[in-house]
């Protein structure tokens, strides 16, 4: 049977592709408060808890014995809010994913976009630019904010300082692939709230229970746990920062990518098996 | 073109759509009608591949959707009203999806403007009535000019005009040559706006065929006779019986079928009866959509102790003498 086409125009060559599907998810990203929020959000916990960590112990550094002024890390004192800025930028990646399915969009997504790695390699590529440029912001700035509220009352750090520039960059590249972790634990469940949970479950609650552990496994497991590597990497000074053995900083930035390669991985062999 | 080959498919015990094979032609629209919860949106997520068959294939001018090199511009879906992020304008909704298919910006313009939502293009969907919702889905069904359209249920909570509104977009559509499947659960309203209709109940084919042709075997016309005397209506009763007739009671009333009004009057006046009422009557369609799909209602009232009898049987069967 012949097919009449008089009403539509022909089609152009090619076809849809990455690109197209970047661009879209940019527009998606920007055009709702929510990012805006989770972002200021972030920034506001990691400035604000940085320029109250400084302070404090700045205020008692006249009076710190002898190995607390050994163990005193300013850099890792001024990315301090890093540890909390997670939370918020882990919210953000989960929406990216969960809210399309709580809106009912992700129908129109896939109906616009039918290869659905495509849909998520655009939205983890748009996530982790918007996430690393943030990231790596807040980290430069918790870094001068934190060194100039130290000055005159306690040491401070420069860039130019072996490992410094290491840690520094390390906070905005941390909160990056952990944005990515909780995006893919978005794909997973799919539900805004049980993801938010998941993520919360595992960056707050599990060091809770770890830490409870007899301190031989707590040996063993803390230095995979997800706060220690970002302890780790946002310290200058290593071993005086967490309490339990740790792995250098690469490799904890490694073990960190690996984590979130994993539910990337899982969430997108969901993603293209189950119906959307 | 729309071509579905029994397709089937299970949610866990349910068998939403069970080997459902239909084609949706170009230039006509197709009314794709059935019961609630009779299949008809997981056939539409069939067709758009976003739930896969476990059994069948459907084709779209040849082509399963997942190998639409431009699907926006192929395929032009309405699923459901008010898919959209509450927090986001109806402008950066179709822009984002326009993006995808190298869609062009004056065109997200063009499509608001078809559905009358330019004044509110700029404001955040979530402010959005059903209504708005629903006009907003079908610029984003229109958004890539695509020749194939899936509407599932437009008109649900749209007012008369918009309900008009849509039947004349349906029909311009399908005049210009284009494919147009629109699901509706609403007999009266497909009687309007389609050419030909598919109907399904429990997930199962029930007809396909022109609308026209469906109306001529599923509507029955009738003339409803009155008369006062039971004497007249035994006489009457036998002299239809001996014509040809068939007559069903209906609420005290003679329902006659197989003569028309004319023949029954100039038999009444050959036996002396005395006619109160002699008027012809055509079941309607709603009638006629109820009676074929009776059976695959999943979610049916039982609204009587003798359920199973209702007044559409009660004309067929013959007044016992």
């Amino acid at each position: 049977m012949s097919v009449v086409t008089a009403g539509a125009p022909a089609l152009p060559p090619g076809s849809y592709s990455l690109a197209g599907a970047l661009r879209s998810e940019w527009t998606k990203l920007r055009s709702v408060r929510s990012t805006t929020w989770s972002l200021v959000a972030t920034a506001v916990l990691t400035i604000a808890i940085g320029i109250l960590a400084t302070t404090t112990e700045a205020g008692r550094w006249a009076h710190a014995n002898t190995g607390d002024r050994l163990a005193f890390d300013p850099t890792s004192l001024s990315l301090a809010g890093f540890l909390f800025g997670q939370l918020a930028i882990g919210v953000l990646g989960v929406l990216v994913v969960s809210a399309e399915y709580s809106t009912g969009t992700i129908r129109a997504t896939f109906g616009a976009v039918p290869h659905r790695i495509t849909v998520l390699a655009a939205k983890v590529a748009v996530f982790s630019g918007v996430a690393f440029v943030i990231g790596e912001v807040l980290a430069f700035s918790s870094f001068f904010i934190g060194q100039a509220l130290l000055s005159g009352s306690a040491p401070t750090a420069a860039l130019s300082q072996p490992g410094v520039l290491r840690a520094v960059i390390g906070g905005g590249l941390f909160l990056t692939v952990l944005g990515l972790f909780a995006l893919g634990l978005g794909t997973i469940v799919r539900h805004s709230a049980g993801a938010i949970t998941a993520f919360v479950g595992i960056f707050f609650v599990v060091p809770l229970i770890v830490e409870a552990l007899p301190s031989s496994i707590k040996d063993a497991v803390g230095k995979y746990l997800p706060d220690n590597i970002g302890a780790t990497m946002t310290t200058v000074k290593q071993g005086f920062r967490t309490d339990v053995p740790t792995f250098s900083p690469w490799v904890s930035f490694a073990l960190l990518c690996a984590y979130a390669a994993v539910t990337l991985i899982i969430g997108g062999i969901l993603l293209a098996r189950r119906d959307a | 073109m729309i071509e579905a080959r029994g397709l089937t498919k299970h949610y866990g015990d349910t068998t939403a759509v069970s080997d459902l094979s239909f084609d949706v032609r170009p230039g006509q629209v197709t009314g794709f009608l059935g019961p609630n919860g009779s299949g008809k949106s997981t056939t539409m997520r069939l067709i758009m591949g976003l739930d896969r068959p476990d059994a069948g294939l459907v084709t779209l001018n040849g082509r399963v959707y997942h190998d639409l090199p431009w699907p926006l511009r192929e395929v032009g879906a309405l699923l459901e009203a008010k898919a959209i992020h509450p927090g986001r304008s109806a402008f950066d909704h179709l822009w984002a999806l326009a993006q995808t298919n190298d869609i062009p910006r004056s065109r997200v313009s063009q499509v608001l403007d078809q559905v009358g939502l330019a004044s509110v293009a700029r404001r955040r969907a979530g402010k959005f009535s059903l209504g708005m919702g629903q006009r907003l889905g079908i610029a984003g069904a229109l958004l890539g000019d695509p020749e194939i359209l899936l509407f599932d249920e437009p008109i649900n909570g749209l007012d008369p005009e918009g309900i008009r509104w849509v039947r004349h977009l349906l029909r311009g559509l399908a005049a210009e040559g284009r494919t147009v499947f629109v699901s509706s659960h609403l007999m009266s309203e497909m009687a309007l706006t389609a050419d030909r209709l598919v109907v399904i109940g429990r997930g199962r084919l029930i007809a396909e065929m022109p609308v026209a042709e469906f109306i001529a075997c599923n509507s029955r016309q009738f003339v409803r006779v009155r008369t006062s005397k039971p004497a007249e209506v035994t006489a009457l009763c036998d002299a239809l019986a001996g014509a040809g007739a068939q007559v069903a009671d209906d609420d005290g009333a003679m329902c006659v079928t197989g003569l028309c009004a004319a023949e029954i009057g100039e038999l009444a006046a050959s036996v002396g009866a005395t006619l109160h009422e002699l008027s012809p009557q055509m079941a309607s369609l709603e009638d006629a959509f109820m009676e074929l799909t009776r059976d695959s209602v999943e979610f049916g009232v039982h609204d009587a102790p003798d359920d199973d009898v209702r007044p559409s049987d009660i004309e067929l069967a013959p007044v016992k003498r």
